[in-house]
């Protein structure tokens, strides 16, 4: 084979290989990296598989933060305001806008007994899960207090 | 092969195009529903604007269909919504109630003696308890209430126009509700 | 009344006039009888300019002068707000910071007119059509969907909603300015490949005068992203400086497929090889960076926030996204084959690890790509929603960045065509061990002990031995070193310094939530903290409950940090302002969770090992990439500007015969 054959094959080669391989590799990635989400309704009936990564969004029911004295676990109930609730746990500081009523999204896992073990608590109009490039965010001017 | 190749680029584009086209017009769905809709609105007891004694309740605003919204003056949006809520009440008999959302009293009176006031009636609710009651986020926030208070629709940010003619006006109409007319005074 | 904000209106309307003409003139005004449309394409790019800036500097002035009857500024600004603020606020949401954009888009252009005596005519004048038709895209979004200048009248509010309290900041000031400069930038070097492709001239020369307006754009891009990063860290209360958020990887893909054109056109200047790839990678850049603008503005793929985005805007953008990227791709894939160079090189050659260097960088792009996408393809797909955790973005860039560290170190011996065994020896046989002994020295000292992370080590140690050795040896030789050579040296050094960064500090952090009352003590890594007390302090606009933490590190003297929990009176919301006691080595960060009764507080704690690494590193790669600019060779043009321009204007007229 003449050089430029001989490059032009393992360029073809290294392609090839780099392509496929990150193909594969994405696709891997990805089913083992996505978190479905999944409304009360949904964690309630068993649809939500447990004890695998996920993430759950609801409204936290008034009066059913409970904290722990000791630490910073903390409980709460979260609800679809149409008879869905569950029960979260979650240690650790819950964000600014964390408040009873609030739409929020917990990532965590379920539970075989049914309680969400939760990792994050995201809340809605969260500051705290903004991107540096806030100020590019269309439309959001009131963010916190209103929309 | 390779003037063909050189296409690729150009398809992975459209690839890209496609799925943030659908991904857009699904960008509705992604609000969270609001858990209320069906839902019959909740009991409540809150001090009107005008007179502080006076306790209005989840009965008084039953009988006919109601928007009840909710505002501030805090809320530029709320300013810039407050026109078509007069336009809505003056061109049909729903009735409006206005639930003016963590707000100073006096500031609400004043911005309704020098804006007009749409609303049939205005309860107060300084701290936002009424706001959690309804799961509300901020303002502005519009709720359709049929005559017996079941909530048919919500509307998280501004009544607008396009929003009037299709959301609301429907709904009202379905409910017997419909714009009276009157001569169209310096339209937008 | 004051009629200024009429006035700016009507200063984007004349800017949106002109852009249009110029675009015509540009792109039409070619003809042999052209030198009169030429010109004037010229005079209406400077008008351009002219009539946008004198639209921002109305809305600063709508700004500073509480002017509250223009939604924009009721919306963004508020009168407690200190001067500063009030003008950054100009630039805090959509319309003005849209505005913005459209300012540094025009400066682009008059930097372009002021250096087109080094293009030919006909090419130049190509370049400012294009890039006039962008702008007019962008002038027409302002003015129809996104208009800064709208009125509240007669419902002017007494006060403004304020500022978004985050915003309110050093970092945000100059944050935006410096990102766009990046984004737009980009727009050169695409207006550039899009007019070589339309004069038929796919020779080495249009890469030779794209490559400082990339370096300039690529090198802002740089320092937006890391302020970016390190605005999060410092303002967030997280303590994290990367979330893998789509709004993050929207400047992310930009950065990885410029930095991959800065070197593919290092090799279509030198040697004439890659060209068709060259162009690809000049279109994907600043179409990627309008994309990152669609995913952006339009609120696409907003992740967690909910708000209402005008749907309007959102189709506008998809549609000048389709008819920008999808006319110059099709263009790209009428003209731009045919360029097959017969330039032969071998394995150990530079441009075959500039093409493994790009083959890492796209492969690394498709990721962020495919990450920031799937979620919307899955829910057309699929219907449920779902979100990709950062695991999936680390998973990939650490064996890639890794395969690039190791690229990299070799740069400093490699030849262009082939090198000679003899020259690479030397990094293999004294660099290699010195680095792997450097690698496994921090297998030793690091807590958890991670495999990874030595080899992390080990490769940017064997990047700063190679590129030091060879620094001595040219120093040692007196041989001259140009300052483009230099820039390279220095911007690799400063990858390797990320590289440590990262590394480190993502591993090797301390972090502790605590639960913590007045008197209590706790212990972060080898410092003791002790929680004093809390106290009452007022801002100018602003409320605060201020944390007193004494900490005292091992065998170092104390000191006090104080974390606050802001209340922002205009509208009420909670804000987490972290106390950071920065240092070369080490930070030390605290910020306050939320209180949890009897005077005790949710605290958050944490020890950064080299978190400053990340972001000083990516200030010596701006630092290279503006120096290799300012290399004599680029001056040099000028000076010999006229012989050169009558060699391309010749060369171009036997193209055009042909």
């Amino acid at each position: 084979m003449n050089p430029v054959r001989k490059r032009r094959l393992y360029l073809a080669l290294f392609l090839l290989l780099a392509v496929s391989g990150t193909t594969a590799a994405l696709m891997v990635a990805l089913e083992q990296n996505i978190n479905m989400f999944f409304p009360p309704a949904d964690v309630v009936a068993g649809v939500a598989p447990t004890e695998t990564p996920i993430r759950a969004g609801g409204m936290v029911l008034e009066g059913s933060v409970v904290r722990d004295p000791g630490s910073l676990g903390v409980e709460f109930v979260l609800t679809d305001r149409a008879g869905a609730e569950f029960t979260v746990a979650f240690e650790g500081i819950l964000p600014d806008l964390f408040r009873e009523g609030q739409g929020i999204i917990v990532q965590g896992e379920l539970k075989e007994d049914g309680l969400f073990a939760a990792r994050e608590v995201l809340a809605k109009h969260d500051e705290n899960y903004m991107p540096p490039e806030l100020m590019d965010i269309a439309g959001h001017q009131n963010q916190g207090a209103d929309s | 092969m390779s003037r063909l190749s050189l296409f690729v680029p150009l398809g992975v584009f459209v690839l890209i195009l496609v799925v943030g086209w659908f991904g857009f017009s699904l960008d509705d769905r992604r609000q969270m529903p609001s858990a209320l809709i069906d839902k019959p609105f909740p009991e409540f007891a809150a001090p009107s604007l005008y007179d502080q004694a006076r306790t209005v309740t989840r009965a008084d605003i039953l009988g006919r269909p109601t928007l009840v919204n909710v505002w501030a003056t805090w809320c530029t949006t709320c300013k810039a919504e407050h026109a078509e809520l007069m336009r809505i009440a003056e061109r049909t008999d729903v009735q409006l109630v206005g639930v003016n959302y963590k707000d100073d009293v006096a500031k609400a009176q004043r911005w309704l003696a020098d804006f007009g006031d749409p609303y049939d009636m205005v309860v107060v609710d300084p701290d936002g308890v009424l706001g959690v009651e309804l799961g509300v986020t901020g303002a502005p926030e519009t709720f359709l209430l049929d005559g017996e208070g079941k909530i048919l629709y919500k509307r998280v940010a501004d009544v607008n126009r396009r929003i009037w003619r299709d959301e609301l006006a429907p709904r009202l109409a379905r409910l017997g509700i419909v714009e009276k007319d009157l001569p169209e005074q310096g339209g937008r | 009344m004051n009629m200024l904000p009429e006035f700016g209106q009507i200063s984007l309307a004349c800017a949106a006039c002109l852009a249009l003409a110029a675009a015509v003139t540009g792109l039409g005004g070619n003809g042999a009888r052209g030198e009169l449309l030429r010109r004037s394409t010229v005079s209406m790019v400077v008008g351009q300019f002219v009539f946008s800036t004198v639209a921002f500097a109305i809305l600063v002035t709508a700004f500073v002068n509480d002017d509250f009857s223009v939604e924009y500024v009721a919306n963004n600004s508020n009168s407690l707000l200190p001067w500063y603020y009030k003008i950054s606020a100009a630039w805090g949401g959509h319309e003005g910071s849209f505005l913005l954009w459209i300012v540094i888009m025009t400066l682009w252009m008059v930097a372009v007119v002021v250096r087109r005596q080094n293009y030919p005519q006909r090419f130049a004048n190509r370049v400012l059509g294009i890039l006039s038709l962008l702008n007019l895209g962008f002038l027409s979004f302002a003015f129809f969907t996104s208009n800064p200048f709208t009125r509240l009248i007669p419902m002017t509010p007494a006060d403004g909603a304020d500022l978004n309290p985050l915003l309110q900041d050093f970092g945000l000031i100059v944050h935006p300015p410096l990102l766009y400069v990046g984004y737009v930038g980009l727009a050169v070097p695409f207006a550039f490949a899009v007019a070589a492709l339309l004069e038929n001239r796919l020779d080495a020369a249009w890469s030779r005068w794209s490559r400082p307006w990339t370096n300039v754009a690529w090198a802002a891009l740089t320092l937006g992203i890391a302020l970016g990063s390190w605005w999060a860290y410092y303002e967030l209360g997280w303590g994290g400086w990367w979330f893998w958020d789509p709004v993050e990887n929207a400047s992310f893909m930009p950065w990885l497929a410029a930095t991959a054109l800065i070197h593919s056109l290092a090799v279509t200047e030198k040697r004439g090889t890659f060209k068709s790839w060259t162009l690809l990678l000049a279109i994907a850049a600043f179409s990627l960076s309008l994309l990152g603008a669609f995913i952006v503005r339009s609120g696409v793929l907003t992740s967690v926030h909910a708000f209402a985005v005008d749907p309007e805007r959102g189709s506008y953008i998809l549609a000048f996204l389709a008819l920008v990227v999808g006319g110059s791709l099709t263009l790209y894939a009428l003209r731009g084959g045919g360029v097959r160079a017969a330039v032969g090189y071998q394995l150990m050659s530079r441009e075959f690890f500039m093409l493994i260097n790009n083959v890492i960088l796209v492969v690394s792009l498709a990721v962020v790509l495919w990450g920031t996408l799937a979620p919307i393809g899955y829910e057309v797909l699929t219907g449920s929603r779902i979100s990709i955790g950062v695991p999936f973005f680390n998973m990939f860039f650490v064996p890639l960045m890794l395969a690039l560290a190791a690229a990299v170190s070799l740069v400093p011996v490699l030849n262009w065509k082939r090198t000679r065994w003899a020259a690479i020896k030397p990094a293999f046989a004294y660099a290699l061990p010195l680095a792997v002994v450097g690698g496994g020295l921090t297998l030793y000292f690091t807590e958890p002990r991670l495999v990874m992370v030595a080899l992390a080590l080990m490769l940017a140690a064997w990047i700063v031995v190679t590129h030091a050795n060879d620094i001595w040896k040219r120093v040692r030789a007196r041989s001259s070193m140009p300052l483009s050579y230099a820039g390279m040296t220095i911007a690799h050094l400063g990858f390797a310094m990320s590289v440590i960064g990262v590394a480190v500090t993502s591993t090797q952090s301390i972090e502790a939530d605590r639960r913590m009352a007045p008197g209590d003590q706790t212990e972060l890594g080898t410092a003791a903290v002790q929680f004093v007390g809390m106290q009452q302090v007022r801002g100018p606009n602003y409320v605060a409950d201020q944390g007193n933490f004494i900490v005292t590190p091992a065998g170092g003297s104390p000191y006090s940090l104080k974390p606050e929990k802001r209340r922002y009176l205009a509208r009420g919301s909670i804000m987490t302002e972290a106390a950071i006691n920065p240092g070369f080595m080490s930070d030390t960060y605290i910020s306050l969770g939320e209180p949890l009764g009897d005077g005790a507080w949710a605290v958050r704690l944490h020890f950064k090992p080299l978190v400053r690494w990340v972001w000083l590193g990516c200030l010596l790669m701006a630092l290279g990439g503006v120096m290799a600019v300012a290399d004599k060779r680029y001056r040099r043009l000028r000076a010999r500007q006229d012989a050169q321009v009558r060699e391309v204007h010749e060369s171009a007229a036997g193209q055009v015969s042909t």
